[in-house]
């Protein structure tokens, strides 16, 4: 057997996270994911105003926000039978848009580029040589060595001073960081533009949706922001917009990219088998048809073998989750009882984390799903930028079954959908042009209504489903994406993807564990989303509506 | 003192950000605490050149980050400035670099050596049934983590409604028995309730605490009367519509096209005390009303039991 490595919190994630891994020989042998946090909210909603709960689910997560209050909100209007005008679309889609923008850029600089950037190895560069690099790689608005002098200075100052805070005790000096001094103070760099751009990137959700994290513009047959359409609302948007695209062209992709070449290898460790994608942000009221982001299922990384994915054949399974045991079942079918216990990850359960199932089978889900999905059926967007990225790294098409190939999935995507956020806008504005401002349906509360919503968000294929009776919530239930991902076992023994992808990872100090960290980072976790319960008492199969 | 501060202001211009816009900033900020105007210039020393930065443990407990997050939109000061030259961010889950029992070492670590002097600030609330079962970090619940760094902090500043309240894992039937941490503890804490709070109101707590060396004044909930002393319909911009009558009844009506009072569509602001209509979102972007929504009341206690449904009128 070989040595046990638990990290505990896994930090940089939004949640409570813990994994574990068995080395052997230098490399991972095994691995464990468990979600360290229940708080409940499904059992919360139970006998509540169906209209409330976006507002509710919403609050399963500030850092994907939005996400589930744009799910939770197409459940709703699906199982009360409304079609919402063309105006709420397109908000709807550009504050989705937006959100995809923005919490990719925070990922990648903010939750992940520490994985792969030594922010002490900076202090060594030399700044007309970062400059020079910037100049080649980047077309980044600043640089020049002055700019690197003064950014190099002001870190040196914090570390002098002593107070290390947020980079104190971390694994700077590893074997496992490849950069040169100059890419490192480049990055280091970006990490504080991105800092600064992210804020200025979130007003986009204000312009329409109030306030970010946690808009308040949806409501149960469209948006409530009519008088948000007017020209120097849409101007504004259109300009902060354009400024965070411009920074997802010329600073994350070339800083993906550069960071990338010196992290091939990892084009080879972290891949996983199966991918599935709901789909997203619909062109019209057709679905699945009409979805930019396309819905399908690839299994056994068969590119080729692709396939329609089906709402039906999901299975949620507890018999390694800290719920009362019983059989995977379909989420309408659902009979969970939350069961608090020791953590034994290698006979008993381990999380409070379900494990979702694909016809029994794990699937990963997120932006390399979705790239993947759009990449098989060849989708012009997509394909021009995924050839285009493996070929600026001379890597094939299987590198992407990977860590890098995850990690370069979500700038390849935040590139595609931030660049047709320009024709949403002026779908919009032709719209109102035409004196078109409606943003709402209206609608009356049925008695009884069922219905789902399948959405592609971030972190990857969301579903909420609800079951409303006597004009109340009876039944609400959501998979989320870090579910899929971050998941324990299931009964028949099979690892979440996450576990899967860390077996094989090499180690080089099992007391330093950073290329864990790498891989796990990549999947983007959110484990607050992740951890929820069904209710208890439904357990018969239903007929429902789809959005 | 004053090469540091040169050095402030070139930084903050070579952000685009001139001395002038930074001082009106202060000034804003220093109203908003209701201080007199003489403070300004102080305010402004406080983010130029503190002596020595002072540390900040921040935990996370049941939450959802969505209150870092707000933390992460400010632009005055940007967040950057916030963790590299105003704070010393000691802890912070969602920020470190380190992770596993690295990171648990830089907690244990800080509040041995800040004994007494540290800020805590908690997101999220604390699971209290079955022993804190329901969240753990490093094997230990959330209750116990609480109990161990609370007490050993100069303050404890509660940022958002689950800390300063419970919030929404708390609301009925609360399955995890979650509390705020006041309650959880038995212990006096700032709160900066709102899902999530507005940036401003915390850095105007934090800067009241640097310049006068203690807290702002607060109200029986614990809230600064600076941001939460006035209720959002006294300072509603759609108030006039109220007193006229002018009412939305539906959404996507003519009502809501011209910006009318949404007191009957469900707005909780007459009995919601918080600064929202003034100090506004993202840089002053928006706030619900003004997208149309009404206020869901999200700053008062136990507001996701006592303001649902929300699209009723109260």
């Amino acid at each position: 057997m070989g040595k046990r490595i638990t990290i505990d919190p896994i930090t940089r994630i939004e949640g409570h996270l813990r994994i574990e891994v068995e080395v052997e020989g230098g490399k991972v042998k095994n691995a464990w994911s468990s979600a360290q946090m229940f708080r409940g909210i499904e059992m919360i909603l139970k006998g509540r105003d169906p209209r409330d709960a976006p507002l509710f689910t919403q609050r399963s997560c500030g850092v994907c926000t939005y996400v589930h209050y744009l799910a939770s909100v197409r459940a709703v209007e699906a199982a009360i039978g409304v079609k919402i005008p063309d105006n709420a679309r397109i908000i709807r889609n550009l504050l989705h848009g937006a959100q995809f923008q923005h919490d990719h850029i925070v990922h990648f600089y903010h939750l992940h580029a520490l994985d792969w950037v030594d922010i002490v190895s900076a202090l060594k560069a030399d700044p007309a040589k970062t400059a020079a690099l910037s100049d080649n790689v980047s077309n980044a608005p600043w640089g020049g060595a002055a700019y690197f002098k003064q950014v190099q200075q002001r870190l040196q100052t914090f570390v002098d001073s002593g107070q290390l805070g947020p980079i104190n005790n971390a694994y700077w000096g590893h074997s496992a960081y490849k950069l040169p001094p100059e890419a490192n103070l480049m990055a280091s760099a970006h990490y504080i533009e991105a800092l600064r751009l992210q804020a200025k990137a979130a007003r986009l959700h204000a312009i329409f949706g109030a306030k970010n994290p946690h808009l308040q513009s949806l409501v149960a047959g469209g948006v409530t922001s009519v008088r948000d359409l007017t020209p120097d609302r849409i101007a504004e948007f259109l300009h902060i917009w354009k400024v965070t695209q411009d920074f997802v062209k010329n600073v994350y992709v070339p800083d993906l990219l550069a960071v990338a070449s010196f992290y091939k290898d990892w084009g080879g460790i972290g891949g996983t088998t199966n991918f599935l994608a709901w789909g997203d942000l619909p062109q019209s009221d057709k679905e699945p048809e009409s979805l930019f982001l396309p819905r399908g299922l690839i299994m056994k990384r068969d590119l080729k073998g692709i396939k329609m994915a089906d709402q039906e054949k999901v299975t949620e399974d507890v018999l390694r989750a800290w719920y009362e045991d019983g059989a995977a079942k379909h989420p309408f079918k659902g009979e969970t009882k939350p069961q608090h216990g020791d953590y034994k990850p290698d006979d008993g359960k381990y999380s409070w984390s379900k494990a979702p199932r694909y016809e029994g089978e794990p699937c990963e889900v997120g932006p390399l799903a979705r790239v993947l999905v759009a990449y098989a059926k060849g989708k012009e967007q997509f394909k021009t930028v995924v050839d285009s990225v493996l070929k600026q790294l001379d890597i094939p098409v299987t590198a992407l079954f990977s860590t890098l190939g995850r990690t370069a999935a979500r700038g390849i995507e935040t590139l595609v959908i931030g660049n047709e956020m320009e024709g949403w806008i002026m779908e919009l504005v032709e719209n109102v042009k035409k004196g078109d401002t409606k943003t709402y349906q209206s609608w009356t509360m049925p008695d009884k209504g069922m219905g789902y919503g399948l959405n592609d968000v971030a972190r990857g294929a969301l579903g909420h489903w609800i079951e409303i009776e006597n004009k109340k919530i009876k039944n609400y239930q959501y998979v989320v994406p870090s579910t899929w991902n971050l998941g324990p076992r299931c009964e028949k023994g099979k690892l979440s993807p996450v576990e899967e992808a860390l077996i094989g990872t090499p180690i080089a100090d099992p007391k330093r564990p950073i290329e864990v960290l790498r891989t796990v980072h990549s999947f983007d976790p959110c484990i607050a989303c992740g951890v929820h319960v069904i209710d208890p008492d439904s357990n018969e199969v239903y007929k429902v509506r789809a959005t | 003192m004053e090469k540091e501060q040169k050095e402030f202001y070139e930084r903050l211009e070579a952000k685009g950000v001139s001395r002038r816009g930074f001082m009106k900033y202060c000034t804003f900020l220093t109203a908003t605490m209701g201080l007199s105007s003489s403070f300004v210039p102080k305010v402004a020393d406080v983010f130029a050149a503190p002596k020595q930065r002072p540390p900040v443990v921040w935990l996370h407990l049941g939450e959802c980050t969505g209150c870092s997050e707000a933390l992460l939109r400010s632009s005055y000061p940007f967040p950057d400035d916030l963790v590299l030259e105003t704070l010393s961010i000691e802890y912070h889950e969602t920020l470190m670099a380190a992770a596993g029992h690295q990171a648990e070492e830089n907690l244990q670590t800080a509040i041995k050596k800040y004994n007494g002097k540290f800020i805590c600030v908690v997101e999220g609330a604390i699971a209290t049934a079955h022993d804190g079962a329901y969240g753990k970090i490093g094997g230990q619940t959330f209750l116990e983590i609480a109990k161990d760094v609370c007490p050993k902090a100069a303050a404890v500043i509660c940022l958002g409604t689950c800390s300063s309240y419970g919030g929404i894992q708390a609301a009925k039937p609360n399955p995890g028995g979650y509390k705020g941490v006041g309650d959880a503890l038995g212990i006096k804490t700032v709160n900066i309730p709102g899902c999530p709070p507005n940036p401003v109101n915390f850095v105007g707590t934090v800067v009241n605490y640097l310049l006068l060396g203690k807290l702002p004044a607060i109200d029986g909930k614990g809230r600064p009367n600076f941001a939460y002393g006035k209720t959002i319909h006294d300072q509603c911009p759609r108030r006039s519509h109220f007193e006229n009558d002018e009412f939305v009844t539906e959404f996507g009506s003519e009502e809501a096209a011209m910006g009318y009072c949404l007191y009957k569509v469900g707005c909780r602001g007459p009995e919601t005390f918080n600064n929202c209509p003034v100090a506004k979102f993202n840089d002053g972007t928006s706030w619900p009303v003004e997208a149309g929504h009404p206020c869901i009341g999200c700053s008062e206690p136990n507001f996701w039991d006592t303001m649902t449904p929300f699209f009723e009128e109260m």
